[in-house]
């Protein structure tokens, strides 16, 4: 199973590898001055350097992160509960919902700053507007699509409308809810980032924006770097949380693999 | 098994029709009258498509029917009659355990959970199922899952089980297997069984009675008695008396055809 998975991912690293290898070459070769293009060991050295001044920047992003995902979790599960339960409900959000996706919601970092100003509040907004979407969009879809056969079964035994939605519809819809959860998290380290930009006291936003304004460009590339590694990583434990908590989901795709 | 007293079950002048689409409502059932004995086993077959599975949907309540009158006798205690319904799919919950999947029905209805769960693993054993009370729907065989759907069935204590076409996705080997045992749990069970299929011997085998229905819009055609000694061996399907009961079963499904 284990060697299974690197022969999986070999090719891909192999990629990887020959491009920061290229990238390294070009730099030394072509002796690219460092504020403008900096090779993956500068990099590297800048990122270690810097460590002690990432990690609470780094830390305050992933709080703003947490805290907004958080809230889009929970009002997405009202709002796809309420879509489902009531045909007049859905017939309300669901078009406003998908319409709204039309709005660049990073946009809306400006205005929120002059709203809320620039404390962790409107970070946490705009992570909540970013996430939400995703995740109310799957959730709703998955109770959608929850077997009708199985829901009649539990009508037939005298279940109510409540057992009906929490024994057949909640379980049915946690793959596709899952799906949504996954994107959501991928979202939401560059949401708080840009809810930074706008303006704040502390977080890798700020920091990043610094460090290009004083052309520190390995610094950049640092926090695009821990941007990048973080979104892979909540990405990740929501499908770790996911396979623990619904085994079951994983089951068919694992039997077509083998 | 003796029947006496009024049916358990009784239909009358049952019919269904959908509407479609700008044309005539297409009728899927006409007129049927049936009944079913306390503790009696009952087969329906008919040609694929007569609308066996919409008449047991009546039944149990997933459908109205158009015309006609579906009678269930009272529960021992008075309350209304019901019946414990088994579709063709086992419809096991696949994040429930098997037990959890067994004991559904008690914890729908609000029943003693622990009771039903203490009575589901008492028959573990007898449904075959000994130590696989944690095991999720997806690592059953597909004999297994249909015993566990019929585990859920019986738990749901009605006094009449509506089976439709329970062995229908199964091998022969298992099929077989498990028709034997079926009677073997009916015989314990002193419940009324209507039983769906489209198995003219499957039908004889298990029944005290097997109705005949035509085609689409399915009637009742033939109600035949099956007086052959019970408890049955897999012997009596080579008797003389099996053949005569099966080519009348055969004669009447092929002069509809």
């Amino acid at each position: 199973m284990n060697t299974h998975r690197v022969a999986r991912i070999a090719p891909a690293l192999g990629v990887l590898a020959v491009l920061v290898g290229a990238w390294e070459l070009v730099t030394r070769l072509a002796a690219v001055p460092e504020w403008l293009l900096p090779s993956p060991t500068v990099i590297v050295v800048e990122f270690v350097e810097s460590l002690p001044q990432l990690a609470p920047h780094t830390g305050r992003t992933l709080l703003e992160a947490a805290i907004g995902y958080g809230a889009a979790l929970l009002l997405a599960f009202l709002v796809a509960a309420l879509i489902d339960q009531s045909g007049l409900a859905r017939r309300a959000l669901s078009p406003l919902l998908v319409t709204s996706q039309t709005i660049p919601i990073f946009a809306l970092a400006p205005l929120l700053a002059i709203w809320l100003g620039f404390g962790i509040t409107p970070k946490i907004l705009i992570v909540a507007l970013a996430c939400f979407f995703p995740i109310a969009v799957s959730l709703a879809g998955g109770l959608r699509n929850a077997d009708p056969d199985m829901q009649a079964l539990v009508r037939l035994m005298g279940g109510s409308r409540w057992q009906v939605f929490s024994k057949v519809k909640l379980p049915s819809a946690i793959p596709s809810l899952l799906s949504g959860m996954k994107i959501a998290a991928s979202y939401s380290v560059i949401a708080a980032v840009i809810g930074e930009w706008v303006g704040a006291s502390q977080g890798l936003g700020l920091y990043m924006l610094r460090a290009s304004s004083s052309f520190q460009t390995a610094r950049v590339f640092a926090v695009i770097a821990v941007i990048a590694v973080l979104s892979v990583a909540l990405f990740l434990a929501v499908d770790v949380v996911g396979r623990w908590i619904a085994p079951w989901i994983y089951v068919r795709t694992e039997e077509a693999q083998t | 098994m003796a029947t006496s007293g009024p049916p358990v079950l009784q239909l009358a002048g049952v019919s269904k029709a959908y509407p479609a689409n700008g044309g005539l409502p297409v009728h899927a059932l006409r007129s049927v009258s049936l009944h079913v004995g306390r503790g009696e086993f009952v087969s329906l077959v008919g040609p694929s498509g007569c609308g066996k599975s919409t008449l047991l949907g009546l039944i149990a309540g997933l459908e109205e029917p158009t015309e006609g009158a579906i009678e269930i006798a009272a529960e021992a205690d008075g309350a209304p009659g019901q019946v414990a319904y088994m579709p063709q799919r086992d419809l096991l919950l696949p994040w429930r355990s098997l037990l959890d999947n067994a004991t559904l029905g008690a914890e729908v209805g609000g029943g003693d959970r622990a009771a039903a769960r203490q009575r589901a693993e008492g028959l573990l054993p007898s449904f075959g199922l000994d130590g696989f009370a944690d095991a999720l729907p997806h690592t059953l065989s597909g004999g297994m899952r249909q015993r566990a759907a019929l585990l859920r069935t019986v738990l749901l204590d009605r006094e009449i089980l509506l089976l439709d076409e329970p062995f229908g996705a199964l091998d022969a080997l298992t099929r077989a297997t498990l028709q034997e045992w079926l009677l073997e749990i009916w015989e314990r069970l002193q419940a009324a069984v209507l039983f769906v299929t489209h198995d003219v011997e499957e039908a004889l085998w298990l029944s005290d009675r097997v109705y005949v229905m035509t085609r689409r819009p399915g009637s009742i055609q033939l109600d035949l008695p099956v007086d052959l000694p019970r408890p049955r061996t897999r012997a009596v399907r080579g008797t003389a008396e099996f053949a005569t009961l099966k080519q009348r079963l055969l004669d009447a499904l092929l002069a509809d055809a």
